[in-house]
């Protein structure tokens, strides 16, 4: 059969539980699409011997009648999440040979679950970037990049190779993080869904950590259900991570309906950000008329403390990755390179591991902790960090939900910004809020720019109430009908 | 407020980094311009304010004080750049 | 303790703080799930937590957090109630987080005190200024091979205490009276084994010295590694005369740290002039603020044993015994149980003399601890209930009491079987005097003008019987029948 890699998570369970077709049969044809896909470089290591094997074991367990939710389904893990004998990169040259002896908890429950891996998804180096331009694996490329565009569109980040290859159909579904907009910014540059739970609803336990306080496990999909689906699978409590949440799952998918009557939406004032593109204010504009027709109610809410979000993110994720970052030491796993002596091992090791990214956050980073700074920078940030939840607090005392745009430009050109960090940064300015106040939200790709390239619309809930989250933006989806195809998908 | 040469130097050096001449001269207005970007925070009133300490109220979880964990000495050493009887192998520590 | 260093130029006073590192005893680690027993083979009790792998998360053993609090209790201490994990971020081979979760600005307990016995029968309190929990670090090995450091990480996040005093000793003795004082404490409670040998418990003095009658503080120095009791006093005169002694020629005082190097008897600087540190200090995301409810620390409170000043008092007050006498019982939880034990239905102060001079004299010549002891303490109270009923004398429940040591069995079955019992039967003694008698008339004669040579005569029938004829007894028959009435 042929398109399979065109299947959704929901549609291939269907037929796989009704053994139309066969793990395995849907294995081969994502590794397939991913071997035709290569250009995109979205994957950084392929794992077709596992996924087939795994397959196998699926297709035994639903001739058995068995099997876990997504049984037999396969999909692509971002490179951040350790893998048990699978070497996880980070994309970064310090970690370039490291091959974890544990797998990560999100992982392990979709193994358990019976999900398939297909590879490692190619991500920004220890996800801190917003174009997927900072791997040490060489960037990805948007697959809607038009034909003859060189260098290529980014894909955003960090999650870019997990976007693109959702995008591409090169699998249907994948596994991102978050921690500053690195799933919903990729998947609107992408024209897919992606989720960012409630901090603390998926373990970070077995993720290579980047911020601490901001880093969540999300999903990619196609469709909001298939997104819900794959959450469902990740989410849960886990004793081995201090910050996860003793919370039962909903069941989101079952639940899952357009369903938005008597819903009151809240519309930030505040981002509407000087110099946003037209295009984006009319999306934004014409995604809430949507909700609005479908019986929702529309208020104004305002989030005055949005403007020092970014500022914000920029001192805490640094401090908390220049500490994170630095059990990079070519001391016991990673790479080493000799120097004179110890210090000058540990230096030249962490010079030349590290890439020109990376090294400037944790430059800063150790700036904003380092003695006499600290109060001025690291603690500012906290307290200013304590107002931004505050305002959303607030916000979400007059309404059930947010609708934002996800970012404020369609994907640029790689190599676009890269010269000023500043404004690269400002692609994460709708999203890092979110983070900061560790809030569900998701973005759904909700019409193109001019330039023909998927735009997406974003949806931000309260704590723990990702079900309005998921009913909200499968209203937007099926409003916004959106069934645009990137000029690089890959058919099998 | 804008970082010297010497600051930046410095900086490397506690998060053990080498940087080349070229590098360091280039992340000075790097990491001056990035700073004075995030110095905006000063127009925000934080007086009385308690710094963040955890995004939501997470219900405590401890660890039973029991042995769960250790005794695989293989997969501890498996990754690393050299080994020897059963120990890390590190350029030698200068006391 | 009035202890001064007379200088040159007049007196100096010691000033002096103690930061000890106790090892929680915890069958876990602080944040992983590994074994925290010493002495394994190398890297086999390490997690991947421990090793500081990608992704690793820590999770706080609850039990050491009980064991920290109940420690603080122990030390007078207030309990706080919101405590935060903070990193400590420094490169070190042995530190593979690159960073020591520990506690800064906000410690799991403040401040408390600690009372000592001084020599002169007067107490002192040293102020306790802080307790709080961190990770251990590795260990590593030098000089096994040219050029390189072998690294062991068991060790790496074993739960410590980090426990610091006001600078209130001062004399190198009282430093050395509060280890001791702490050191009990904490076995009381069950918190620390305080073993130094083993590196359970391990002291940092920051010393300083200052013109007698001066009231600020002169420039300190922290001392590293006097990590046996012996050295302690040692290493802080040895620092103390040496500042003294730098300051009367002239000198300053530099703000540093020197190890003591026990071989030579003396401190030298710890570390060429290397980068000041900064540890970049900021609160474990990682880590919840570690929040206490008052029931827990109530039923901690609850099961704290008697601690050992109570106890010294109350063992003076029931038991009539000496300041000197209860303090030395009281000093080991182990010991005063088996002092009571012992006592128990008996004469205390004797109870307590077998147990400070026999009991312990044995043990010590064995080296052993008095959880290690081979005389369960009915044995001791039988024995002294045989002296008690007049069944044998002093002389052999010594002998009796050192049998039973050594071989482990009971006093009662020891008399019976070798016939210690004493001879209170005349009729078994009487002929044993009249032939003495007969067999020494110049004696007799003797003793008739000189009643003290009695004695002579009951050490003959003593040692003709070996040991066993009651000696008031014989003592009794020999004046009748010299007629001395």
């Amino acid at each position: 059969m042929s398109g399979l890699n065109r299947l959704g998570l929901l549609e291939a369970r269907t037929l796989l539980r009704r053994r139309e077709i066969s793990a395995v049969e849907l294995a081969r044809a994502c590794l397939a699409a991913m071997e035709r896909g290569r250009a995109l470089n979205a994957f950084i290591t392929e794992t077709p011997e596992r996924a087939l094997a795994m397959a196998e074991a699926a297709d035994a367990r639903l001739a058995r009648g068995e099997g876990g939710l997504l049984e037999g389904l396969p999909i692509a893990v971002k490179d951040l999440f350790c893998t048990a004998g699978v070497r996880t990169t980070a994309a970064s040259r310090i970690l370039a040979n490291f091959v974890p002896p544990y797998e990560s908890t999100v992982t392990a429950k979709l193994w358990a679950e019976g999900a398939v891996l297909l590879g490692k998804a190619n991500l920004d180096e220890f996800a801190m970037g917003s174009s997927n331009t900072t791997s040490a694996f060489g960037p990805v490329i948007n697959p809607w990049t038009p034909p003859g565009t060189e260098p290529g569109l980014v894909p955003g980040g960090s999650s870019g190779g997990s976007a693109a290859a959702v995008a591409a159909f090169l699998c249907p579904a994948a596994t991102g993080t978050d921690t500053g907009g690195s799933i919903r910014q990729p998947a609107s540059f992408c024209g897919i869904v992606g989720i960012k739970p409630t901090y603390g609803r998926c373990s970070r336990f077995g993720i290579v950590a980047f911020a601490s306080s901001l880093d969540q496990a999300g999903a990619f999909a196609r469709s909001v259900a298939d997104a819900a689906l794959l959450l469902q699978a990740m989410a849960g409590f886990d004793p081995k991570d201090s910050t996860s949440a003793d919370l039962p799952v909903p069941d989101w998918v079952g639940e899952l309906a357009p369903r938005v009557r008597g819903l009151r939406i809240g519309i930030p004032e505040e981002y509407r950000v000087p110099g946003m593109p037209a295009e984006i204010e009319t999306l934004w504009a014409r995604g809430a008329e949507w909700l609005r027709a479908q019986g929702a109610e529309l208020v104004s809410v305002s989030l005055p403390h949005t403007r020092f979000a970014l500022p914000t993110y920029y001192i805490i994720a640094p401090a908390e990755a220049s500490s994170n970052l630095a059990r990079y030491d070519g001391m016991r796993y990673g790479l080493r390179v000799r120097g004179r002596d110890l210090v000058d091992t540990y230096k030249r090791t962490r010079g030349e591991g590290f890439g020109a990214e990376v090294r400037r956050r944790i430059l800063i980073g150790t700036y904003v902790l380092s003695a006499g700074y600290y109060d001025a920078y690291y603690l500012k940030a906290q307290k200013v960090r304590r107002r931004i939840v505050e305002d959303f607090q607030r916000a979400f005392e007059r309404c059930d939900a947010l609708l934002a745009p996800t970012a404020p430009s369609a994907a640029f050109r790689i190599g676009e910004k890269s010269d000023d960090p500043v404004a690269m940064y400002l692609n994460d300015v709708f999203t890092v809020t979110v983070n900061l106040a560790g809030l569900p939200g998701i973005s759904v790709p909700a019409g193109l720019s001019a330039e023909g390239l998927p735009l997406g619309l974003q949806v931000i809930g309260r704590p723990w109430d990702e079900t309005t989250v998921f009913a909200v933006a499968r209203a937007l989806e099926e409003a916004a009908g959106f069934s645009a195809v990137p000029p690089r998908a890959v058919e099998v | 407020m804008s970082l010297d040469k010497a600051t930046v130097a410095r900086m490397a050096e506690l998060a053990r980094i080498a940087l080349p001449e070229d590098q360091l001269e280039q992340l000075v207005g790097e990491l001056s311009g990035i700073l004075a970007w995030v110095e905006q925070l000063a127009e925000v009133d934080t007086e009385g304010v308690e710094p963040l300490r955890s995004v939501h109220p997470i219900r405590r979880s401890w660890r039973a004080d029991e042995v769960t964990d250790g005794n695989c000495r293989e997969a501890i050493l498996a990754n690393a750049p050299e080994r020897e009887n059963g120990y890390f192998v590190v350029p030698r520590v200068v006391e | 303790m009035a202890w001064t260093i007379r200088g040159r130029t007049g007196e100096w006073e010691l000033v002096c703080g103690l930061e000890i590192h106790a090892q929680v005893i915890s069958k876990a680690k602080l944040f992983s799930g590994a074994a925290t027993s010493f002495g394994a083979e190398p890297n086999t009790q390490v997690s991947p937590i421990d090793a500081g792998m990608p992704g690793m998360l820590p999770v706080l053993n609850g039990f050491c957090v009980e064991q920290a609090v109940k420690t603080g209790l122990a030390l007078d201490a207030e309990i706080n109630k919101v405590s935060i994990f903070e990193r400590k971020n420094y490169f070190y081979p042995d530190l593979p987080q690159g960073y020591q979760i520990s506690q800064y600005q906000h410690p799991i307990v403040g401040r408390g005190r600690v009372l000592l016995d001084l020599p002169d029968g007067t107490t002192k309190a040293i102020g306790i200024t802080r307790l709080h929990l961190e990770q251990d670090a590795g260990k590593s090995l030098h000089g096994a091979r040219e050029g390189v450091t072998l690294v062991d990480l068991n060790r790496c996040g074993v739960a410590l205490m980090e426990i610091v005093t006001e600078p209130d000793i001062r004399a190198p003795e009282e430093a050395v009276l509060f280890l001791k004082k702490l050191r009990s404490l904490l076995r009381y409670v069950g918190t620390c084994d305080g073993n130094m040998e083993e590196g359970s418990l391990r002291c940092d003095a920051n010393v300083s010295v200052r013109r007698l009658g001066e009231t600020r503080l002169g420039t300190r120095c922290e001392i590293k590694n006097v990590n046996s009791m012996r050295f302690v006093a040692k290493a802080i005169e040895y620092e103390a005369r040496r500042q003294v002694e730098l300051l009367e020629n002239g000198g300053i005082v530099e703000q540093e740290t020197r190890l003591f190097d026990a071989a030579k008897g003396e401190t030298r600087p710890m570390r060429s002039k290397e980068e000041a540190h900064d540890y970049r200090y900021f609160p474990d995301p990682d880590l919840l603020p570690l929040e206490l409810d008052d029931a827990l620390v109530a039923r901690l409170r609850a099961e704290l044993p008697e601690l050992p000043d109570a106890k010294k008092a109350r063992f003076v007050r029931e038991y009539g015994l000496s300041a000197y006498d209860a303090g030395v019982l009281v000093a080991e939880r182990a010991a005063a149980d088996y002092f009571e034990a012992v006592a128990r239905g008996r004469d205390p102060k004797q109870a307590a003399n077998w147990v400070i001079n026999e009991l312990f004299g044995a043990l010590a010549k064995r080296g052993l601890d008095i959880e290690a002891c081979p005389l369960p303490p009915e044995a001791l109270g039988e024995l002294l209930d045989l002296l008690a009923e007049g069944r044998i004398s002093g002389k052999i429940a010594k002998e009796v009491f050192h049998e039973a040591f050594e071989s482990g069995a009971r006093p009662r079955a020891i008399v019976e079987a070798r016939g210690l019992e004493q001879v209170t039967d005349v009729g078994a003694i009487e002929p044993i005097v009249d032939k003495l008698l007969a067999d020494n008339p110049a004696q007799v004669a003797n003793a008739r003008k000189n009643p003290k040579v009695v004695g002579w005569f009951v050490g003959q029938v003593m040692k003709a019987t070996g040991g066993r004829a009651n000696p008031e007894l014989v003592n009794d028959l020999l004046r009748k029948k010299l007629g001395l009435g």
